[in-house]
């Protein structure tokens, strides 16, 4: 075993034979190498967000026909930093009438309840933080962190504006935590598994998104309701809200909401990567060097963050009532039978060869998709007439 | 070493990198609070009346009914780690347990509770 197979054994075990030799206890060695790890893979993530400010701001401004920031640096690449300087010589503000302890409280859950995403998170083969048997339990109580983060905030701010913001993000999160629960059961069904890296591995015939192209697709707009963004960004909401939740934080806490939620939607990215795209695998090119896994990994949760990124910025902010509408009556619906359909292929099927599984699971999905979204079709042109008879009864 | 130490130490650096960013804005940043710079933001007029007003009802029925989902999927969520072990009588089974719970679903739709009012 070299340190170019698996880097992060090599350094630990390095790392605690030196401390070890010092006369340190064995079991506080490994303790204080596991946590320099932590906080290594933690500070990496830290500075990979600050680039994601400049990605997020040059991909938006080339949706919206700009730039981006070019002057500061080779192709603005500075700017962030620049950024991140005068978030810190800002006053930090506390609002009078607000919940002290609630209030700063708020900005760092937030940014905790990503960080710790990513502790199941493999990254490669044999770099990631714990390989846990509940790893995609444990993506869905981090989440709900996250919300929690922004209900506080709403809350303690004594802002009305925020308060509004939180009573959504409430709303929101009571509702899209159901059909991303039930999808997320799919992945656990074909690997049979809730460890991440049990679900990579038993991809290595066919990406599940092959098996199941709607839970994916499911998962993903779950996913961007659950991160707050467009067109689910109705707890933000700016030109009804001012800025929602984070209206009365100002300075590096500020700073923790957006940078937040910038890593936030990268990590979503990354996890349907994971779920659905094989994660670090990319036909047996993992397995050349860990090194290189790293890179599979990072460029499919790029992609995966881009779509996030495309939908927040070519689609409008829908209204609470139309979001709770799709969620209730067609997206949980919706993603029960998909998971009752999948379930009984899987068991049917199982022992036939992987080509009639994997048609008829592709298949099933596209069936599906296409008759609830007939039947969304049907309601709404139902919905339409109803609305047209109102105002021609109005109109005489 | 247990698996969850780990975790805990996840959340513990979790924590100190945000709180560690929010002391540098602390000690690098001006500190000139006066009261007026404390009051919050309402559009330009002075914030008018109390700000922590109660939930509407509403709330609680959406919250009664994704608790019941997500007991459910601490039921489901073994049901499909093991599915592939138990065989077609199991997830029969499991297609009539959520089924019970669409019906559910169905009862508290046309029941009305599901419109935003």
């Amino acid at each position: 075993m070299s340190f170019w197979n698996d880097p992060l054994k090599v350094a630990a075990d390095w790392l605690e034979g030196l401390l070890t030799g010092w006369g340190m206890n064995a079991a506080f060695a490994h303790v204080l190498v596991a946590f320099l790890g932590v906080l290594i893979l933690l500070s990496l993530l830290m500075v990979f967000d600050i680039f994601l400010v400049w990605i997020e701001r040059k991909v938006v401004a080339r949706f919206q026909d700009r730039l981006g920031p070019n002057r500061v640096g080779p192709f603005g690449l500075i700017q962030p930093f620049a950024d991140i300087i005068k978030l810190i010589i800002k006053e930090d503000t506390t609002p009078g009438g607000a919940d002290k302890i609630v209030y700063n409280l708020a900005p760092i859950l937030s940014m905790m309840s990503v960080l710790i995403l990513w502790a199941v998170v493999p990254i490669a083969p044999v770099i990631l933080g714990v390989d846990l048997n509940v790893g995609v339990l444990f993506l869905i109580a981090a989440g709900a962190i996250s919300a929690l983060s922004i209900i506080m905030a709403g809350w303690s701010s004594n802002n009305k504006f925020a308060l509004i913001g939180g009573f959504r993000q409430v709303a929101m999160m009571v509702a899209f935590e159901i059909p991303m629960l039930t999808v997320l059961l799919i992945p656990t069904i074909f690997a049979g598994s809730m460890n991440m890296n049990a679900i990579i591995q038993t991809q290595d015939r066919l990406w599940y998104f092959v098996l199941s192209p709607l839970g994916a697709l499911i998962f993903l707009i779950a996913a961007i309701a659950e991160l707050g963004r467009a067109p689910f960004d109705l707890a933000e909401g700016e030109s009804e809200l001012v800025a929602g939740f984070n209206t009365e934080y100002s300075g590096m806490k500020f700073g923790m909401f957006y940078a937040g939620e910038l890593l936030h939607a990268m990590t979503f990215g990354g996890i349907w990567g994971i779920l659905f795209f094989g994660g670090y695998r990319f036909f047996g090119l993992e397995l050349v060097s860990p090194f290189l896994a790293i890179l599979i990994f990072v460029i499919k949760a790029l992609l995966g963050y881009w779509i996030i990124m495309w939908i927040k910025y070519t689609m409008l902010r829908i209204r609470i009532d139309q979001m709770l509408m799709f969620n209730w009556m067609f997206l949980t619906p919706l993603s029960f039978v998909l998971l009752m359909v999948t379930a009984l292929i899987n068991a049917l099927l199982r022992d036939a060869s992987i080509w009639v599984y994997a048609i008829s699971m592709f298949l099933s999905n596209i069936i599906l998709a296409l008759i609830a979204l007939e039947i969304a079709r049907n309601v709404s042109k139902k919905e339409r007439a109803r609305l047209e008879g109102i105002k021609k009864a109005a109109a005489t | 070493m247990n698996e969850w130490l780990y975790v805990a130490l996840f959340i513990i650096v979790g924590t100190i990198i945000p709180i560690g960013a929010i002391a540098a804005g602390f000690v690098f940043g001006p500190k000139k609070s006066n009261p007026v710079k404390l009051s919050t933001y309402e559009c330009g007029i002075e914030p008018v009346g109390d700000v922590w007003v109660q939930f509407k009802a509403q709330y609680y029925v959406f919250a009664l009914v994704f608790l019941v989902f997500d007991v459910e999927a601490v039921f489901l969520f073994p049901w499909a780690v093991k599915l592939g072990q138990l065989g077609l009588f199991a997830v029969v089974e499991g297609i009539i347990f959520i089924s019970i719970l669409i019906v559910g679903l169905i009862y508290t739709w046309r029941k009305g509770m599901l419109e935003w009012v």
